[in-house]
Parts: C-alpha cells; sequence; structure tokens
C-alpha cells in the first residue's frame, strides 16, 4: 500500500477549526443574507434549518465516515477512497469529481479571495477616500477588466500564500491557519456587527437605524414556505455553504485516527459555520446597505449585482462615510473577515489533489503543494485574463454548483446502498463521543438521496439553458430588436422619475458618462438607473454600439465553450492519473 | 422593528448560538482518546 502517513491532524480543536474554515466562505457573509432577503425573510430560516437536518447533517455524517474509512486503507482521495468501498472499476472514476471539483474550484476561488486581499490594502491605502459611489464602483470594474497589472499582482500573492501554507502540512499549514484565521474572522465579524447594529440615522450620513435592515431581513413571510422555490433555494444554501460533495472533507477525515470520533466533530463543524452564516452572517452586510440605502435601495442592488456587487462596489462606499480611522478598520475587518473566510476554504481545496499525488506517486508534500499551486495559476489564467467573458462563471456554475450536487448524490448511493447502511451506520457510530440519533440512520437511507434527486431534477432544465447559452441568446435577440430597447428604456425611465434624487440633466448627452460617475450628490440605485439608462439610450441611437455588444457575447459564447473543453480536459486528465495509479497499484501488487 | 422579525432573529440566533457552543465545549471537554489504532497499524496488519 502507497500509503502515507507523515500528515495528520495536531489537535481535534485544529480539525474542528480547519473543517469550519472549509466551509465558512465568502458565501456565508454574501449570498446568504440574499438568499433570505429574497425567500421569505426571517420564514426562510424554517426551509434552512430542515434542510441542514435532513440533507445537511446526514451528508457531513457520511462524508466524515467515508474520509475516515478511507484514511484507514491509507486513502486520502476520493477515487481510491471509493474504490475501497466498492471494487467495481466505475466508482474510482466518479471519485475524479472529488480532485477535479477541487482544483476547478480553486482556479477561480483563489481571483475572488486575491480581490479581498487587494481591497484590504486598499482599505489601508484610503484609496476610496472621497470617491463617489459611481467612482467606487466604477474601480471594481476596472480591476477585473485588468486596466492595471494590480489585479494579476494580488493573483500570485493570494496563491503563493495557499502554497505556502499548504507545503507547512496538516498541522504545520492548514491547523495553524485555521488556528489564526478562524478566530480572526470571528473578531472581524463581531466588530462588524456591532457597527452595523448600532448604526444610528443621521449619524455618519446614515439614512435609517441598522434595525431597519435587521428587520426587513427578519420579519417572516411565512406565505413564502408553500413556495417549492424557497425550499430549493434553502436546500442550494445548505448545499453551498457545508462545502459537502466536494471531497474536501473526506480528505480532511482520512486524516483522522481510526477509533477517532466523527459524530461529534462532524456536528461541531457544522454548527460553527451555521453560527458564522446565520449569526454573523446576517448582522453586517443588510443592517449597513438598508442604513445608507433604504430597502429600495437595497433591492436596486441586489438585482444588479447580489451579494457580491454589495460587497464590493457599495461596501467600500459606505464604509467612508464613517470617516477617518473607523472608515479604514472596517475596509480591513469587512475584507480581512471576507480573506480569512476565502483562504481557509481554498486550503481545503489542496488537501486532497495533493493527498492524491502522495498516495498514489510517492510525492513529497512540499512537491505537491507547489503542484497544486502551479495547476491552479495555469487553470486560473482564463477565470483572470477574460472574466469579462463569463469564465469565471462557466467554471463556477460547472465545477461549483453542477458537479456538487451530481457527486454529493452518487456519493449518497454508494454510501446507503452499496457501501449498506448497516456497515455505515456502524463506521459513523465508531468512536462517537456523542450518541447519534437512529432517525438518522432512516434519513441517510431514504430522506438525503431524494432530496439530492429533487435538487439535481431541478437544476436539469437550468443545465439545458446553460449548454444551449439561452442567457446570451436572448442578450443578442434584444440587442438585434431596437423597439425592445425602446420599451425597456421607457419603463426604466418611468422608474428613476421616482427617485427622489433624480435631475433630468443626467440623462441629457451633454452631461458626459465621467460626470455622472464622479457625481457625489447621486446616491447609488439612482447612479446604477441612470448608467442603465444612458446605455440603453446609446444602445437605442447607435447602431455600430449595438453591432460591438453583439459581437461581445458572440465572444463570450466561444470564451465559455472553450472553458468547457478546459474543464472537460482537466476531468479526463485526472481520469488517466487515477488509471494509471491503478495500474501502479496492481503492478504493486503482483510483485509482492 | 417589527415584534415578529425580533421574536424570529432572536430564537433563532440563541439557538444557533447555545448549539454551537454546546457542540464545541463538547469537543474541547471530551477525553482523549487513547491510541487503539492508528494508519500505520493498520498498515502494518495490512502487510
Amino acid at each position: 500500500m502507497a500509503a502515507s502517513t507523515s500528515s495528520g491532524w495536531g489537535s481535534r480543536v485544529g480539525l474542528i477549526l480547519a473543517m469550519a474554515g472549509n466551509a465558512v466562505g465568502l458565501g456565508n457573509f454574501l449570498r446568504f443574507p440574499v438568499q433570505a432577503i429574497e425567500n421569505g425573510g426571517g420564514a426562510f430560516i424554517i426551509p434552512y434549518l430542515v434542510c441542514f437536518l435532513l440533507m445537511g447533517i446526514p451528508l457531513l455524517f457520511v462524508e466524515w465516515s467515508i474520509g475516515r474509512f478511507g484514511g484507514r486503507h491509507g486513502h486520502h482521495s476520493t477515487p481510491f477512497i471509493m474504490d475501497a468501498m466498492d471494487k467495481r472499476q466505475i466508482w474510482k472514476y466518479i471519485g475524479v469529481f472529488g480532485i477535479f471539483t477541487n482544483l476547478a474550484v480553486a482556479a477561480y476561488y483563489c481571483y475572488l479571495e486575491s480581490w479581498t486581499l487587494s481591497y484590504v490594502w486598499h482599505s489601508i491605502a484610503d484609496t476610496f477616500n472621497g470617491q463617489s459611489q459611481g467612482e467606487v464602483g466604477s474601480f471594481f470594474g476596472n480591476y477585473v477588466s485588468l486596466n492595471s497589472y494590480e489585479p494579476i499582482v494580488f493573483w500570485i500573492v493570494c496563491l503563493l500564500i495557499n502554497t505556502y501554507i499548504l507545503s507547512r502540512g496538516l498541522s504545520g499549514g492548514v491547523e495553524k491557519a485555521a488556528k489564526i484565521g478562524m478566530p480572526l474572522l470571528l473578531i472581524f465579524g463581531a466588530f462588524l456587527a456591532y457597527k452595523a447594529i448600532t448604526l444610528k440615522a443621521g449619524v455618519h450620513g446614515a439614512v435609517y437605524d441598522g434595525f431597519a435592515g435587521l428587520d426587513f431581513l427578519w420579519t417572516p413571510k411565512f406565505d413564502s414556505i408553500k413556495e417549492p422555490k424557497v425550499w430549493l433555494a434553502a436546500a442550494g444554501q445548505i448545499f453551498f455553504t457545508l462545502s459537502i460533495g466536494m471531497g474536501s472533507i473526506q480528505c480532511y477525515a482520512s486524516y483522522v485516527r481510526s477509533k477517532d470520533d466523527i459524530a461529534l466533530n462532524a456536528m461541531s463543524a457544522g454548527w460553527m459555520n451555521g453560527f458564522v452564516e446565520i449569526v454573523l452572517g446576517s448582522a453586517i452586510l443588510i443592517p449597513i446597505a438598508v442604513g445608507y440605502l433604504g430597502v429600495d435601495g437595497l433591492k436596486e442592488l441586489m438585482s444588479s449585482g447580489g451579494g457580491l456587487g454589495l460587497g464590493f462596489k457599495t461596501l467600500p462606499y459606505l464604509f467612508e462615510q464613517w470617516g477617518g480611522i473607523l472608515g479604514t478598520m472596517a475596509g480591513v475587518a469587512w475584507f480581512g473577515l471576507l480573506f480569512f473566510a476565502g483562504v481557509t476554504s481554498s486550503l481545503a481545496m489542496g488537501t486532497p489533489v495533493m493527498g492524491f499525488l502522495k498516495d498514489e506517486f510517492g510525492w513529497k508534500e512540499s512537491n505537491a503543494a507547489w503542484m497544486f499551486g502551479f495547476t491552479v495559476f495555469i487553470l486560473g489564467l482564463p477565470t483572470v485574463l477574460f472574466f469579462n467573458n463569463g469564465v469565471f462563471d462557466e467554471y463556477d456554475y460547472w465545477a461549483g454548483t453542477v458537479s456538487l450536487v451530481l457527486f454529493a448524490l452518487v456519493e449518497m448511493i454508494l454510501f446507503a446502498f452499496i457501501f449498506g447502511m448497516k456497515r455505515g451506520w456502524r463506521e459513523i457510530n465508531e468512536g462517537a463521543d456523542i450518541k447519534v440519533p437512529v432517525f438518522f440512520k432512516y434519513v441517510i437511507q431514504y430522506v438525503t438521496p431524494l432530496f439530492l434527486l429533487w435538487v439535481f431534477v431541478s437544476s436539469v432544465p437550468g443545465i439545458y439553458d446553460t449548454i444551449r447559452h439561452k442567457a446570451s441568446h436572448e442578450k443578442i435577440a434584444f440587442l438585434n430588436d431596437v423597439t425592445a430597447i425602446r420599451k425597456v428604456a421607457g419603463e426604466e425611465y418611468v422608474k428613476l422619475y421616482q427617485l427622489p434624487d433624480f435631475k433630468e440633466e443626467y440623462l441629457f448627452s451633454m452631461t458626459k458618462d465621467e460626470d455622472i460617475v464622479k457625481n457625489k450628490e447621486m446616491s447609488a440605485p439612482t447612479y446604477l438607473k441612470v448608467r442603465k439608462l444612458r446605455e440603453l439610450y446609446a444602445l437605442e441611437a447607435d447602431k455600430k454600439l449595438r453591432e460591438k455588444h453583439i459581437k461581445e457575447e458572440e465572444k463570450t459564447i466561444l470564451y465559455k465553450n472553450i472553458s468547457r473543453i478546459l474543464l472537460l480536459s482537466l476531468w479526463l486528465g485526472i481520469a488517466f492519473l487515477v488509471y494509471k495509479a491503478s495500474k501502479n497499484r496492481s503492478n504493486k501488487h503482483q510483485l509482492v | 422593528m417589527s415584534t415578529s422579525g425580533l421574536i424570529t432573529m432572536l430564537v433563532t440566533e440563541i439557538s444557533v448560538t447555545v448549539i454551537t457552543c454546546y457542540f464545541f465545549f463538547k469537543v474541547l471537554f471530551a477525553k482523549p482518546k487513547e491510541e487503539i489504532s492508528t494508519y500505520e497499524e493498520d498498515d502494518m496488519i495490512d502487510n
């Protein structure tokens, strides 16, 4: 057995923090509050907790026990962990997803992580001081359009940080990073939540109290619970927040000693993620945004950029209203928090890849870490260079969404029906420090697979639309139809006219785009609407501009298709390595 | 803040905080297990 046993966890608390850090990501602060608002406010917590109970916790139990089982047999990555669970050839190739997803997600996630690092720097350097909302928003647009070398420098720095920590091993690198990063994340989160909740109308330019945002987020709309889309949103949120279906939990758990507890560890890490998401995640973004922009302003911003747009385009501007050191501290805390949330997750993506290289090809820890860093650099380049052409989103959709659901569904089937629930239940309870209720045995066997099947089947129409680039084709059709552009412009004009800080002159052609961006009198929602309407007017009047946009959209389709080929090649490449490793193993057995 | 919003927020956040602390302290104060079996031992047995 080519098992590598040099790595291991230094302490149980370190393992829990690393596992919680794996789950806690940018989505806890940027995605959860937006999902809650869009799906029933406080009532969203009911489907959220039900999904956590029926899908999240069972999957955590399953992935932790699969991982520990694999570790006992000397495997630390899903292809050969699954191979140890059932000897049919197919499982090791299904296990390829557990490496593929980590590499592909790390490829774009590290870029996202590097934005947070860059914004920490800009908060310290006071870059946003005195800028209008338009300028702060444009800063982000220019950043991702690569108008300078800075994004690439920060991205490479971020990759080097990840690779260096990974090269120090589990206890010396990942665990230490989690022990530093998680407490800092909680301290930054608590500071920002306190500032957000105690926001007072009239102080530092706030229009409403911080409680107005909490009210908007938490007031339950119980009718929403009857809607299937709300349940689907809750299931999706639970899925992505816990980092299940990736292969990273199995890898971390494979370094747990064979008789150590996994049931309590899984519950502790899972609930810690829930705490960060529900308690801290709900208390920062929305109260601050509503405090300055009001509920309507927040809705407008959410529709134009979601949590990511709010976090990077709006919050730096709002922090500047706090002025001086407080504004700088808030910026550092917010982007520092997002950075620690990101880095503890991306480190978890490196370990399965390293585990595979160490177990199957006898690589040293540091060499495996640098290979991971190099591969992520190569795979991530298209997401950095062609961000505006949808490559980033394409990676996120196929690797960070579809693959997770598919892999989790198949792994549940393997665990409950092929490995067998009797053995599986024994695995979960082996060395357990808590008594796992028998209820979960039946949930794992029947409810969770059905839940996952429902999530997957519900996403099939979306997958079909994405494959045929429905959104891009609709955009091209819109650009070809001047009447449709005129109609939308008319509707937008009516909405814009109702905003109190709107002035007719903002739409005149003699007012330049630069003046609009620099205008400090305009609120964020008005700025966004004015910019949108000016674009629509320009499109309506200028045929060449329409043709330029159409060409851009056709380019986007092309780049997305190339991304798909790249991701498919990655999957096939890993499958080939698994095949080679499998051959090596059988040769060694024959020699023995 | 509306009463229903306040109640929902407080009940949810207090419950989640208590459960999180309960499991985390259970981990902190759990007795360390003797090393009955490790990978190395398992590997030795396998070999």
